[in-house]
């Protein structure tokens, strides 16, 4: 399994990469999570990450952001070497994480929910209140801007679907002055129709912005779709980074068949 | 009326019915269907009684409910957040002896004194929520270990013996003089504690913290500090409530509050609406709980019907009122009831 080592150095002239990571490792006890992991996103790139259940890719994106430290290895964002030390201080680099449990809360409602920790508010030094006209006023806005449609503003985020729900939470990222952003499984439990609607959204971003995405899914359909190059991670390791346009859904099966009938490295004898 | 919503079909497009649109903000908003159980009980036990109705019974609505209505007050911020205080009655009791022995034995000037006796209450809130948050016992058990550690140490300070509590006119015409004046508290802790709760971030993350503890967290909030803070909250009205009412009735017991005024005011928030289940409730339908209980306690009384049915119709109100939360919560979900929104 040598491909990790053989990763492509792709550094664009001038630019740095938004987010770039080398030779991360990450262990849960006897549990390798992570085993020398070197990644790169590129300004304004979605990249998309794939791989088998259990092949770290969640780990991962708790590292960069903020959520798991790495036992080994360094970040750097837009070319800076950082230690990432908590949710809110990996969110102040502009790394944000849409989760797979959804960080929204179901009993507040959608503008709520938007500004989560980062309220707008109006008063005096320490007593200050919380200004929802503007609050409301800008998630309307803002949601109307990337084409997001939801029945009101208003309503609590526990009445909403599940596209809905995604899609709120991924605009709350971007609307927070996020330029990393990180979507674990964006399209789980979704129907087709839904998750259709957030690959367009992710698309629409994707042009838009000049938001750098990770994209975790399982879909390789979607990822081509969605993405403008993919990373493969099995056992802790990437064994592959290509081009969208360079591969196909047929190439990344035969890939991941392969690397099944693979007995995973370091592991042998157990 | 939550039945009739739910089966209702869908409204023609022109405008809904009346009672429809009644039946909804009912289910939106749960303080209009307590103030409609409030004022049925009040005309109820209007016409069923003559005592009833008056000054006199305003009054003793009002002094029952105003320590009760400022320690629901914490337990709703609590209850929101996910955890909840069953020692506040005991810190009850504890901080007023704390207030007694801060001007009798270490001859402290009286408003020290109340600052004293707040910030035991403070420490003992503080305490709780350490013990909870850092080290994991579950607010349940926690809160239920502190209330029988300060019943202890109050009886054993206070040698078990009432006192007079200590205070010259101006103080006792300001702090807790009856009948009104602890009910102006009470009114300025719920205006106080309905801001905090809904007008400001505190409040916001409380709620978030109750909804979606992971999820809230992820999203930087300090949910841990939310939820000491809201800890030092509950048991600083405790403090509050106990010190206002030692100096209204003129005595200071070491058995006053405990666990029954505890459970009064627990009970007032879950028939106000606050869930047990964390991320929703008001102060404000917490309040209304407590003029429901009093109401209840008063008419009862007046009826000449026993004590013990009190307890009876307080049970079955607390358990009505938690099932119809569920059931209501179920329905708003379901969002059938959007098309009028």
């Amino acid at each position: 399994m040598s491909a990790g080592a053989a990763l492509p150095e792709q550094t664009s002239a001038g630019t740095p990469d938004a987010i770039r990571v080398e030779n991360i490792s990450k262990s849960f006890g006897v549990v390798t999570a992570l085993e020398d992991v070197s990644l790169h996103v590129r300004a304004g790139e979605v990249l998309g990450l794939i791989g088998d259940n259990g092949a770290g890719k969640s780990t991962l994106v708790k590292i960069l952001t903020g959520f798991h430290k790495p036992d080994a290895g360094k970040i750097f964002v837009h070319g800076d070497e950082v230690q990432l030390k908590s949710v809110t201080h990996a969110r102040s680099l502009g790394i944000d994480t849409v989760f797979q449990d959804l960080a929204l809360v179901p009993g507040m409602t959608v503008y709520h929910n938007m500004f989560l920790n980062r309220e707008v508010t109006r008063g005096l030094g320490p007593v200050r209140f919380l200004s929802n006209r503007v609050m409301k006023k800008r998630s309307r806005e803002y949601l109307d801007d990337i084409g997001v449609r939801v029945p009101s503003i208003d309503a609590e985020v526990a009445r909403m679907s599940g596209g809905q729900r995604q899609a709120i939470a991924i605009a709350r990222s971007t609307h927070s002055d996020a330029k990393i952003l990180l979507l674990d499984e964006p399209l789980a439990a979704m129907g087709a129709r839904e998750g259709a609607l957030i690959i367009e959204l992710i698309e629409e971003l994707g042009k838009k912005s000049d938001v750098s995405m990770i994209v975790i899914a399982h879909n390789y359909v979607h990822v081509l779709e969605m993405c403008d190059r993919v990373n493969l991670l099995w056992n802790g390791r990437i064994v592959l980074d290509k081009r969208t346009d360079e591969t196909s859904a047929e190439e990344l099966t035969k890939i991941v068949a392969a690397e099944y009938r693979q007995p995973p490295q370091g592991r042998t004898g157990s | 009326m939550a039945q009739a919503a739910a089966n209702a079909q869908p409204p023609p497009p022109q405008r809904a019915g009346f009672g429809r649109r009644v039946a909804a903000a009912l289910v939106r908003r749960r303080e209009a269907s307590i103030l409609v159980i409030l004022i049925g009980l009040v005309v109820y036990f209007s016409l069923a009684t003559e005592a009833f109705g008056g000054r006199d019974s305003a009054q003793i609505i009002a002094e029952f409910s105003a320590p009760i209505a400022i320690i629901a007050a914490g337990e709703v911020m609590l209850l929101i957040c996910g955890e909840i205080d069953l020692s506040v009655g005991m810190v009850f009791a504890f901080s007023t002896w704390i207030f007694y022995f801060a001007t009798t034995d270490w001859n402290l000037p009286i408003l020290l004194a109340v600052v004293l006796g707040l910030l035991s209450g403070s420490l003992v809130g503080l305490v709780n929520g350490l013990i909870t948050i850092v080290v994991g016992v579950p607010s349940f058990i926690t809160t239920l270990g502190m209330a029988y550690v300060l019943n202890g140490l109050t009886l054993n300070i206070s040698g078990a013996f009432p006192v007079e509590p200590p205070g010259g006119h101006t103080f006792f015409r300001f702090f807790g003089a009856p009948p009104y004046v602890t009910v102006y508290w009470a009114l300025g802790v719920i205006v106080v504690m309905t801001i905090l709760l809904a007008r400001t971030r505190w409040g916001l993350h409380t709620v978030a913290t109750g909804g979606n503890l992971i999820g809230a967290s992820e999203s930087g909030v300090n949910v841990r500090a939310i939820k000491v803070g809201n800890f030092v909250i509950c048991s600083t009205l405790g403090a509050l409530a106990g010190i206002l009412e030692s100096v209204r009735i003129d005595t200071i017991q070491a058995l006053q509050g405990g666990f029954p005024l505890m459970f009064y005011a627990v009970a007032a928030a879950v028939i106000g609406g606050t869930s047990l289940f964390g991320g929703s409730g008001t102060i404000i339908g917490a309040a209304l709980g407590v003029l429901v209980l009093a109401v209840l306690n008063l008419g009862f009384t007046i009826q000449g019907i026993s004590a013990y049915w009190f307890d009876f119709v307080l049970g079955i109100a607390i358990i009505v009122s938690m099932a119809l939360n569920v059931t209501l919560e179920r329905i708003r979900q379901s969002g059938r009831l959007g098309s009028i929104a």
